[in-house]
């Protein structure tokens, strides 16, 4: 891994499209604006780990759901 | 050729029927060869089922029918890996956690499938939007809306 150090306010350039700029530390929060071309996704980590986990729970749906919903 | 399923027990498919999901899903991201296999008519409800694992099958909604205003944009990325062209054989699933009720059960609104039937592909895809497009949306306006 790449460490980088930043003061508020600079940035780190990823390739010459991508620019990540600290713009508030306040604690053990800080603050990042992120400038990218459209077709670059930008999303917390947690949101994929929560659909990985999703998709895990959905599998454990019971298979025999269908007869249950048959009984209905 | 038969498959053994994990909702509907051995299944006929055809080769062409064999849908490739390059990147597979979410966390499975080995699982690359699925069918889509209908349940019933009456339900906006289908099953994902690998071709190889019998034990990967999941319950999938089609989400316009639980929430008549979705609707997203594809990315330019997306669409080139799923080789969208043009868009009435574009299909999207929402994958279902199925509960004891319905009312329990919620749907993935935030990474829907999206299936391209002319190309035989398909790719979960992740919505940057997830304020309105929850991972959880409760499925309980089905019985409303089944028909």
């Amino acid at each position: 891994m790449l460490v980088l150090s930043r003061k508020k306010d600079e940035s780190i350039m990823i390739g010459d499209q991508i620019e990540i700029k600290i713009l508030a530390v306040d604690g053990e929060q800080i603050k990042i604006g992120i400038v990218a071309p459209k077709t670059v996704k930008v999303h917390r980590s947690e949101v994929f780990e929560a659909i990985q986990a999703q998709n895990r729970e959905a599998l454990s749906t019971s298979s025999s759901f269908l007869e249950q919903l048959k009984k209905k | 050729m038969k498959i053994a399923t994990k909702f509907l027990g051995e299944v006929e498919i055809s080769e062409q029927d064999i849908l490739t999901f390059e990147q597979g899903l979410l966390g499975l991201e080995n699982e690359k060869k699925f069918v889509i296999l209908p349940i019933d008519a009456d339900l906006p409800l289908a099953i994902l089922q690998s071709v190889e694992h019998t034990e990967i099958g999941f319950v999938v909604a089609y989400p316009f029918v639980f929430k008549k205003d979705y609707s997203f944009d594809i990315s330019e990325d997306d669409r080139e890996q799923l080789q969208i062209e043009k868009e009435e054989n574009v299909l999207t699933y929402s994958i279902v956690t199925m509960k004891e009720t319905f009312q329990e059960s919620t749907i993935n609104l935030l990474a829907p499938i999206i299936v391209n039937m002319d190309k035989k592909c398909g790719k979960q895809i992740v919505l940057q939007d997830n304020k309105s497009y929850p991972l959880r949306y409760p499925m309980q306006t089905l019985e409303g809306s089944a028909k």
